[in-house]
């Protein structure tokens, strides 16, 4: 299967937990399905969900946890 | 002016009010030092100012809210007083305190003024010491069910049923008569003790479709005075997006009340510098009711300034410095009408997405009556990591109908290339009917935007 890539939308800090002491969305190679929260991008003191925009198996997280990101920044990897 | 005895101002804070406060600073002959986290090694205010600090890392936790390291900066740097703008640390008491005690000046009122006008209870209760009409309530918590199901009938349904520990809209009920209240009332508090730990609530009146009216007051310690009101009822997610003074839903009459109280207030708790008294204004009943007073200088002061003819952070600095108040109550007057909109870096056809990008071409509105207050420039990239406010485009006009028309040519004359803004709501908003008429209340905003989802797009919203 093709390697398909989940963008940021937005610029901003990306979060791969929805609060610091909880765990992680998902992990690598954990299954998503479209529509799936895989992380937060926190912009201007609001935080935006990323979903996945496609099923698929998550290879790797380009990004890593409380690091910036771009606009158009792939911040996951499927399979 | 009095001769201050400030000569060094440290300025705590970022974007465009720290622009202004360096304006004012310079128009005093006061010299300037900001302090700034790495995000903001190339901002505008950095780039104005007559010194510059860094202070940390982007996370405001980390700079601009550490005490310690804008303390230092100020030690470090000579500066013998700190202006905290509006946010951050501006309205932190414990802050203000350490300014003092670090032997420099808080341009502001003491820490225990804003302590005890952050404590929303206290607050009431100097209102009401103040004879200023407060929201009809409880006073305080209240207990037995049986006496709050009472005091509900005597204010009048609807009534709001909050947690005393509740905050930011979490825990609240209405209740529309006697039954919905004994059902609710004992509901919400097992609610907020399961929440907050805390089972306390109170009631207050629901004020429908009630204008957002504000006093801008001075004070030195001794004295007071107002600077008339401003109307801040255009609000998203209770943000204030366009703000106007007068508001022309005010008779004389009433301005006259609603100022008095203002400065009665202002003066029952010796207040030192730049406030806000903010009040709901019920067109129906031409009542008015004191909601809290702002320790700070308000995004929004602007408007005040065009229809006053005031610095009023200039007047601020003055005061912290040991200044006296300029004016008596008889020589403040105003003229014409001024309208405020705020810019940010937001897209309004896409669920107004916080959106930080690169600014590239810039052309500011100018000519007669319009003044632009932004952190602006071409090439400078805003960064992601604190609020949107871009920059504030203010308009002043013999009366309303003109000060609308110069809105209008000020916002075609604006170009911001290089990230969306707020811009087109405002476009968008000038053809309302309501807005044109100022037939608006704090809640009119959301459905009206709910309403017209393509105005927007239409106005020159981004695609998305």
């Amino acid at each position: 299967m093709a390697k398909h890539e989940v963008k940021s939308p937005i610029p901003g800090t990306f979060y791969r937990k929805p609060a610091p002491d909880q765990p992680a969305f998902k992990e690598v190679g954990d299954k998503v399905s479209k529509g799936e929260t895989i992380g937060l991008v926190e912009v201007m003191k609001t935080f935006h969900e990323v979903k996945a925009d496609a099923d698929g198996t998550i290879l790797v997280f380009p990004v890593d946890d409380s690091d910036p990101v771009m606009a158009g920044q792939t911040i996951a990897e499927l399979d | 002016m009095t001769e201050g005895k400030i000569k060094k101002l440290l300025i705590a804070n970022r974007g465009e009010i720290a622009v202004r406060i360096i304006r004012a600073a310079r128009d005093l002959g006061i010299a300037t030092v900001q302090v700034h986290s790495d995000a903001d090694t190339e901002s505008r205010a950095v780039r104005m100012a007559d010194e510059t600090v860094n202070i940390g890392p982007p996370a405001a936790a980390k700079s601009y809210l550490n005490v310690e390291s804008i303390l230092k900066a100020a030690r470090d740097s000579g500066a013998d007083a700190i202006h905290p703008g509006y946010g951050f640390l501006a309205e932190n008491a414990e802050f203000a305190d350490a300014v003092a005690d670090a032997g420099l000046i808080f341009v502001g009122p003491s820490g225990d003024t804003i302590r005890l006008m952050g404590d929303k209870a206290a607050a009431r209760a100097e209102a009401k010491k103040a004879n200023v009409p407060t929201v009809p309530g409880s006073d305080g918590v209240i207990g037995d069910m049986d006496a709050a199901a009472r005091l509900a009938e005597e204010i009048g349904f609807p009534v709001m049923i909050k947690a005393s520990a509740g905050g930011g809209g979490r825990g609240i009920r209405i209740a529309n008569d006697g039954e919905e209240f004994r059902t609710l009332a004992p509901q919400a508090s097992s609610e907020a003790k399961a929440a907050f730990g805390d089972g306390g609530i109170y009631i207050e009146k629901v004020i429908e479709r009630a204008r957002h009216i504000e006093v801008q007051v001075l004070g030195d310690g001794e004295d007071a005075v107002h600077f008339f009101e401003r109307e801040c009822s255009l609000q998203r997610r209770r943000q204030k997006v366009w703000e106007e003074a007068p508001s022309i839903a005010l008779g004389e009459r009433v301005r006259e009340e609603l100022c008095a109280a203002a400065v009665a207030l202002t003066k029952a708790v010796n207040y030192k510098g730049a406030g806000t008294i903010e009040f709901l204004y019920d067109d129906e009943t031409g009542e008015f009711y004191f909601i809290e007073m702002n320790t700070r200088i308000q995004v929004e002061h602007p408007v005040t300034e065009m229809i006053c003819g005031v610095d009023l952070v200039a007047d601020m600095i003055a005061i912290a410095g040991g200044g006296k108040l300029r004016v008596n109550q008889s020589q403040v007057t105003r003229s014409g009408h001024a309208i405020e909109v705020r810019l940010n870096a937001e897209d309004p056809a896409n669920n107004f997405m916080p959106f930080p990008g690169v600014v590239g071409e810039l052309l500011a509105p100018d000519g007669p009556g319009v003044r632009f207050d932004h952190m602006l420039y071409p090439g400078y990239a805003v960064p992601p990591f604190y609020d949107s406010l871009l920059g504030k485009l203010i308009v002043w006009a013999e009366d309303r109908d003109k000060a609308l028309m110069r809105l209008k040519r000020a916002l075609d004359e604006l170009q911001i290339e290089g990230l969306p803004t707020t811009a087109p709501l405002f476009q968008a908003l000038l053809e309302s009917d309501d807005v044109r008429a100022s037939k608006v209340h704090t809640r009119w905003l959301e459905p009206w935007l709910a309403e017209n989802p393509d105005l927007i797009r239409q106005k020159g919203g981004s695609e998305t």
